[in-house]
Formats: structure tokens, C-alpha cells, sequence
């Protein structure tokens, strides 16, 4: 009979695990306070924060659809140009933004804390620009590098207007590289291919006929020399991988030969992966896709999201509060110890949002509030059965496990159901109704484990033969 | 204590049928207010810093731009929601500039719809409603599967699928009326909600149903009438706890969760309170009233 106490420890440790992930700051100022205090070094329980959607923080969701009438490959095309904002809204500096395929030709952007809604859709809805640039003289780097000088000594010494100095646009420009003629409407396509002996990757570009004109004339003029590849503005690839693309990247394959025909093929040592990024950037600056004007837009401020937060949480707390003292009230003893099952059950699934992890939305969080009533109907169900067999005259022991028994297939049978409707809801590709149908569910889940382990063992292990003579409690 | 639940079915049925008739009637002549997400458009809310200027004056300042019907909704002391025609996102920046122009404005949310999105939500939403209703009813008849005598278990199927209609008739018809009275909208959170109450309305008529199954079973099917009202009677505790706690989240969300949770709550409220009545007055009992129909036909 010991086993049940083991049990009964175990889903202790997990509850106060889960509940210390799920908000670690009261243990961590815990933590801190007894440090300070006896000089210890207790580490602090890493903290996570929960990911929150654009309704709770704020930001911009926008849905593009492309025209793809003119283009054969169209799933490589949607790739192409996802990867092509994608880059452009890093260059932004936005957090952790979210652009997906969805569809065919469906773009969803999402730009959490972005305000300035005007901008982002003239930047994302920009025709992406490839551009072939060849190597500066050392006399003009050094021109354009004297005037970078100026200008940053004007800045530090308080200049006002830094236009009245002469020439000062030359600083704009890249020091080592400029523009040639060649850009991204003269390539036909670009196609990763393996060399026949080493298996490398290479890329092979194919120009149309005045862009093989202009490239063999640029090659003539540069070969050992390199001719660096820019997409809108920008380094093509990453190559000193940090994984961001900025002004340390420079993605220049040297010039071998002069090249006639338009056909080019860029050697070297890379992975296919980075063959294939190159690949389908230099092909999303050949056939640029269109996407015009987002089809839908939706803008959330910050004070209405973090206002939103707020409410809801307040509201869970009260609907979390009345639970409980409904419980008790009716249910006495079980309905105490289903109270604790519930904010046990609550703390599992605020862990479980953090470890997948869930995106939280305001419809998230309200059906999470749902799951918190809907949770105690089985506990409530298993009561009832209890009482019953009670009133029938069995002993406790008997009577907890006969009314796990018989109110198990009720349980299932009505969970199951909800579980059904949540699958549905979840197929509807909304994202409301996806975040409510997702925390809907993990929560019926997790309600189903809290009910039938967490209060019977409770049960278990706080109604022994001692009840027998407070049956009032029961 | 008993209470006898069946006796008393005339006048469920009565109530049932005012309130069924009252819904459809709503619907056949106020319709309902569909979300911008189905039709298409553009909805802004705002909070104004200072007086909210009336309704027309701000329909007035809009004038210069194309942008349809301008409803504007107060909200809260000095804030509103403004729903127009579709626009891009020029256009929404000299909006919010003309609206500033007339009083300090503070935007809080800002959201466009395309045609083509609401065009697509509408037939999602008729499969998600299509496929919920089909795979309940599949469901109900895989559960009831083993139950024949003296109640054939296809007839188990039928009253859930009526309580089920029931539970949904009532609070799309109060949505109705809402929306002619204060233009509330059947937005995806409402659709959500309803779609929710299909699922936890079959939820309680099951319990009920199996506990009607297990009761036959235990006693055999003498009284069959008798068998119904008892079941009722023990499972009575459970369903009243079950509704109350639910309900309890859901007023609270309702009172505190603020404005876009409060309509999907109410839908919730209502369509679960309907069907907690629905399972004991109205499922039960038909199952009681359509076995003594048919055994007096068989008499």
C-alpha cells in the first residue's frame, strides 16, 4: 500500500516543478532574498517567458497573396519570395517575426511591436532587387573612405547640416563595390547543380541575351577579381555565420574567365543548403513575384494588447477563485482536494504552454478559462458516484475506487466529444479559433490526467478509515 | 427527495417551442449581422483623448473619403469603433489624420478584411459546421451502438440531434436580436463559441443517457418512464455542478475579460445553459414520450 504515498510524492515534485516553471518570479526573489541573506549562491530557476500572439503585445498582421500567373514553379517561387521578405524584415530590425506560406500563393506576415504599419507594407511590398557589383579601384575606395571620414568627424564635432558638405553622397555608397548594369531582369534562372566527380554543389545562372552581352563584358573586365551579388541592398547569403545578413557579409565569387553565351556556373566549397539559398534568392531577383497590397491587415496597439492581457488573466483568476469555492462548498472534503487537483491542473498546463511552446492569444486564454471550469466536471462526476455508493452502504476504500469506475465512461465519452469538436475547430484555419481550439484541447487533456491520478490519489491517500466516523465531510 | 420530470413534459415542450419559434421567426426576419471577417471591410477602433464627438460629426469628417455605410459604435467613456468599406493603408493613415483633425485620437486596433478572405471564411466556416454536426452524429451513434430494448439506440441518436438543434437555434436567435438591437456581430469568436456548445451540449445529454442505459440494464425495462425519471434524478447533482462551474468561468470572463472575449462568452453562456435544459427537459423526456407513442400505435 505504499505505493500509493510514492505516487502521491511524485505528482507533489511535478506540481510544484510545473508551478515554479509556469511562474518562476515569486521562487527567484525567493531565491534572491535568501541569498542575499546568508551570502549563498543558489542559482535562480531559469526563467521562460510564455510566447505571446499579436492581440496580447501588439503588432501587425498582414496577408499577401502573390500573383503567380506567369510562373511556372510555383512552390518554389512562394519559397523564394518568403525567404526574400523574410530577409527585409530582419534588415528591419522587427523581433522575432513570423512570415509563412499558407496555401498556394498565401503570404502571412506577422511583425510584433511594429507600429509603423505604413513602411513595413512599402518595404514588404517592394519588387526584390538583384544587382552584380564589381570591385571598386583602390583609388576610388580610398575617395569614398576619406569622405566616410569627414562626414563621421563632421557628425562627432555637431554638425548640423552634413548636406552642405561637398559630395557628400559619395558616403552612402559601398566603398569596395558598385553597381554594374547587371541586374536581377537579366538573369533567366539559377539552378543548383553537383559536379560530376567531386559531387559539390554549384549554381549554375542562365542570362538572357543581352544579359549574357553584359556579362561577358563584365567578366572581361574583371576576371581575378570578384563580383560580389547583392539582393536589395544586401549581401545575398550570410558569410561569416552569424546567421545575420548585414554590412560584414559579402557574398563575391571571383571572376575565372571571361564568359560568353550566358551561361555562368559558381564553384566552391558550400554546403547544398547554401547553395540552394543562394539559388532560390538569385531566382526571386530574376522573376520577381508580385504581391501588391496585403489582402488583410490587422494592426493591434500596445496598450490595447497589454490591456487585453490584463483583463484576461484578471478574469481567469476570479473564474479560477469562484471554482474553487463552489467546490468546497458543495463537495466539502473531495471538493477541497479537486480545488488543489485544479491548481495543480492549472500549473501543468501553464508548463505545457511554455514547453511546446503554445502562442498565447486572447482566444487562447480564453479557452484555457473554459478548460478550468469544464476540468472539474469529471472530478464532479467521480463525487457523485461516490456519494452514491456511499449511500449504499460500501466502505470509503470501495467506494472511491467503484466511483472512479462507473463515472469513468460518462468521462470519456463526454471529453472525447469536446476533444472532436476541437479537432474541427482546429482544421478551421483561423488563428482565433486555432489558439482556442489548441488550448482548449491541451487543457481537456491535461484535466483528463488531473482528475483521474491527481484526485484519486488524493483521495487515496487523505481519506482513510479515519472519515469513516465525519462522513458528513464526504 | 424525487422529482418526478417527466410529468411535467407538456410544458417543456411548450417553452422550448415558444423560444425555437421565436428564434426562427428572429432569423427570418432580422437575419444576422455578419463580421467584417465574413464580408469584407475595414474596422477601427479608437480612443478619443478628450469629449467622444457624436456619431454623425464623425460620419461627417469621413464624407471625403469613399468608404460606404460608416457605423460607429461608442465604446467604453470616450472611444469607438468605426466600420467601413475595405481600404488600403494610405488611405487609413489620412483617416486617422482627419479623425485627429476633429479630436485627439489615440488608435487602438485597426483591422482589413479582403473580399477574397471573407469570401474563403464563410465556406470554412460552413465545412467546420458541416463536419462538427457530422461527426457528432456519428459519434452519438457509435456510443449508443450496444443499447436496444426497449428504446432501439438510433432513437438515442435522433433526441440528442434535436436537443442539439435546439441548443444552437437558441443562441444564434438571441444573436439575431442582438444584432438588430445592438448591432453585436456573429464574428469567428462566435462561431467558435457555437461550435463549443455542440460539442459540450451532446456532452451532457450523453451522461444523462447513459446513466438511463446503465439503469435499464441494472433494473430491467418494466417502467421504462420510471427508469428515466430516476436517472434524471441521480445524475441532476452532476449536471447543475457541471453547468454552474462552467457558467462561473464564463460570467467572469463575460464581466472581466474585456470586449473581444465578451460576445464569444455570452454565446457560450447561452448555448450551454440551453443545453444543460435541453438534456433533462427535453431529451429526456422525448425519449419517454416517443416510446409511449409508438407503444400505443403498437397496441
Amino acid at each position: 500500500m505504499a505505493q500509493k504515498y510514492y505516487i502521491f510524492i511524485g505528482v507533489l515534485i511535478l506540481a510544484v516543478l510545473a508551478g515554479i516553471f509556469s511562474y518562476p518570479n515569486a521562487f527567484n526573489k525567493g531565491i534572491d532574498f535568501l541569498n542575499s541573506k546568508f551570502s549563498w549562491t543558489l542559482p535562480n530557476f531559469p526563467s521562460r517567458p510564455y510566447v505571446l500572439g499579436l492581440d496580447l503585445q501588439g503588432g501587425v498582421q498582414l496577408i499577401y497573396q502573390a500573383d503567380l500567373t506567369d510562373v511556372a514553379d510555383k512552390s518554389g517561387s512562394m519559397a523564394g519570395l518568403r525567404d526574400v521578405i523574410e530577409r527585409r524584415i530582419n534588415l528591419f530590425g522587427v523581433t522575432e517575426p513570423v512570415v509563412q506560406i499558407q496555401g498556394d500563393n498565401r503570404l502571412l506576415v506577422e511583425l510584433p511591436g511594429v507600429t509603423d504599419v505604413k513602411q513595413a507594407i512599402e518595404m514588404i511590398g517592394q519588387t526584390p532587387y538583384l544587382e552584380f557589383n564589381e570591385e571598386r579601384t583602390a583609388e576610388e575606395s580610398q575617395q569614398i573612405i576619406d569622405k566616410i571620414k569627414e562626414i563621421k568627424e563632421a557628425q562627432d564635432n555637431g554638425s548640423e547640416d552634413l548636406t552642405k558638405i561637398e559630395n557628400w553622397e559619395l558616403a552612402l555608397q559601398n566603398p569596395y563595390f558598385k553597381p554594374t548594369e547587371l541586374t536581377g531582369k537579366y538573369l533567366t534562372k539559377a539552378t543548383v547543380i553537383f559536379d560530376q566527380t567531386t559531387y559539390k554543389a554549384q549554381i549554375q545562372l542562365q542570362f538572357n541575351d543581352d544579359g549574357a552581352k553584359l556579362f561577358a563584358e563584365i567578366t572581361e573586365r574583371n576576371i581575378n577579381k570578384p563580383l560580389a551579388i547583392y539582393l536589395d541592398g544586401a549581401s545575398i547569403v550570410d558569410t561569416n555565420g552569424d546567421n545575420i545578413i548585414d554590412a560584414q557579409d559579402l557574398y563575391a565569387p571571383i571572376v575565372q574567365d571571361k564568359i560568353t553565351g550566358g551561361k555562368a556556373v559558381i564553384t566552391g566549397d558550400m554546403s547544398t543548403q547554401k547553395a540552394n539559398d543562394i539559388a532560390r534568392r538569385l531566382n526571386s531577383g530574376a522573376l520577381p513575384v508580385k504581391i501588391g497590397a496585403p489582402i488583410s491587415q490587422e494592426t493591434v496597439g500596445p496598450t490595447l494588447g497589454s490591456v487585453s492581457l490584463q483583463k484576461s488573466l484578471l478574469a481567469g483568476i476570479y473564474g479560477l477563485l469562484a471554482v474553487i469555492i463552489f467546490m468546497v462548498l458543495f463537495y466539502r472534503l473531495p471538493g477541497l482536494l479537486a480545488s488543489v487537483a485544479l491548481l495543480i491542473y492549472v500549473a501543468l498546463t501553464l508548463a505545457i504552454f511554455k514547453l511546446i511552446p503554445v502562442t498565447l492569444t486572447l482566444a487562447g486564454i480564453g479557452g484555457f478559462i473554459l478548460s478550468i471550469g469544464m476540468a472539474v466536471d469529471a472530478s464532479i462526476l467521480i463525487f457523485a458516484r461516490m456519494k452514491e455508493e456511499i449511500k449504499q452502504g460500501k466502505g470509503l476504500a470501495p467506494a472511491i475506487d467503484e466511483g472512479f469506475k462507473r463515472a469513468w465512461p460518462s468521462i470519456r465519452d463526454s471529453n472525447f466529444n469536446s476533444l472532436i469538436v476541437c479537432a474541427i475547430l482546429f482544421m478551421f484555419a483561423t488563428s482565433f479559433i486555432k489558439g482556442f481550439a489548441l488550448t482548449l484541447s491541451l487543457g481537456i487533456i491535461v484535466s483528463l490526467f488531473s482528475a483521474i491520478f491527481i484526485t484519486r490519489i488524493f483521495l487515496m491517500v487523505f481519506v482513510g478509515n479515519w472519515a469513516e466516523k465525519f462522513k458528513w465531510i464526504l | 427527495m424525487q422529482f418526478n420530470f417527466t410529468k411535467y413534459s407538456l410544458i417543456y415542450y411548450i417553452v422550448s417551442g415558444v423560444l425555437i419559434i421565436a428564434a426562427v421567426v428572429s432569423l427570418a426576419v432580422f437575419g444576422l449581422k455578419f463580421g467584417i471577417e465574413f464580408i469584407g471591410g475595414s474596422n477601427m477602433q479608437v480612443q478619443f483623448e478628450g469629449p467622444r464627438p457624436p456619431n454623425d460629426a464623425i460620419q461627417n469628417a469621413l464624407n471625403e473619403f469613399d468608404l460606404g455605410q460608416v457605423i460607429v459604435q461608442p465604446t467604453g467613456v470616450s472611444g469607438a469603433v468605426l466600420q467601413f468599406k475595405g481600404v488600403d493603408e494610405e488611405t487609413h493613415q489620412k483617416i486617422l489624420v482627419k479623425l485627429n483633425a476633429l479630436v485627439k485620437t489615440d488608435e487602438k486596433s485597426f483591422q482589413y478584411i479582403g473580399p477574397s478572405i471573407g469570401q474563403e471564411l464563410r465556406n470554412k466556416t460552413q465545412i467546420a459546421i458541416t463536419l462538427a454536426l457530422l461527426a457528432i452524429t456519428l459519434y452519438i451513434a457509435f456510443a449508443f451502438r450496444k443499447v436496444s430494448k426497449p428504446i432501439a439506440s438510433w432513437k438515442y441518436g435522433i433526441t440528442s440531434l434535436i436537443a442539439l438543434f435546439h441548443d444552437i437555434l437558441i443562441p444564434v436567435g438571441v444573436f439575431s436580436i442582438l444584432g438588430k438591437l445592438y448591432n453585436v456581430e456573429i464574428t469567428i469568436p462566435i462561431i467558435a463559441a457555437l461550435l463549443t456548445v455542440l460539442g459540450f451540449s451532446v456532452h451532457d445529454t450523453i451522461v444523462i443517457f447513459d446513466r438511463i442505459r446503465e439503469n435499464i440494464l441494472r433494473k430491467g425495462m418494466a417502467q421504462f418512464e420510471e427508469t428515466v425519471d430516476w436517472s434524471l434524478n441521480q445524475t441532476l447533482g452532476r449536471s447543475l455542478s457541471t453547468v454552474f462551474s462552467t457558467l462561473i468561468v464564463l460570467v467572469s470572463i463575460f464581466f472581466f475579460g474585456g470586449q473581444t472575449l465578451k460576445y464569444f462568452s455570452l454565446a457560450l453562456i447561452i448555448g450551454i445553459t440551453s443545453g444543460a435544459y435541453s438534456s433533462i427537459f427535453i431529451a429526456s423526456p422525448l425519449l419517454v414520450s416517443w416510446h409511449k407513442w409508438s407503444q400505443r400505435r403498437g397496441a
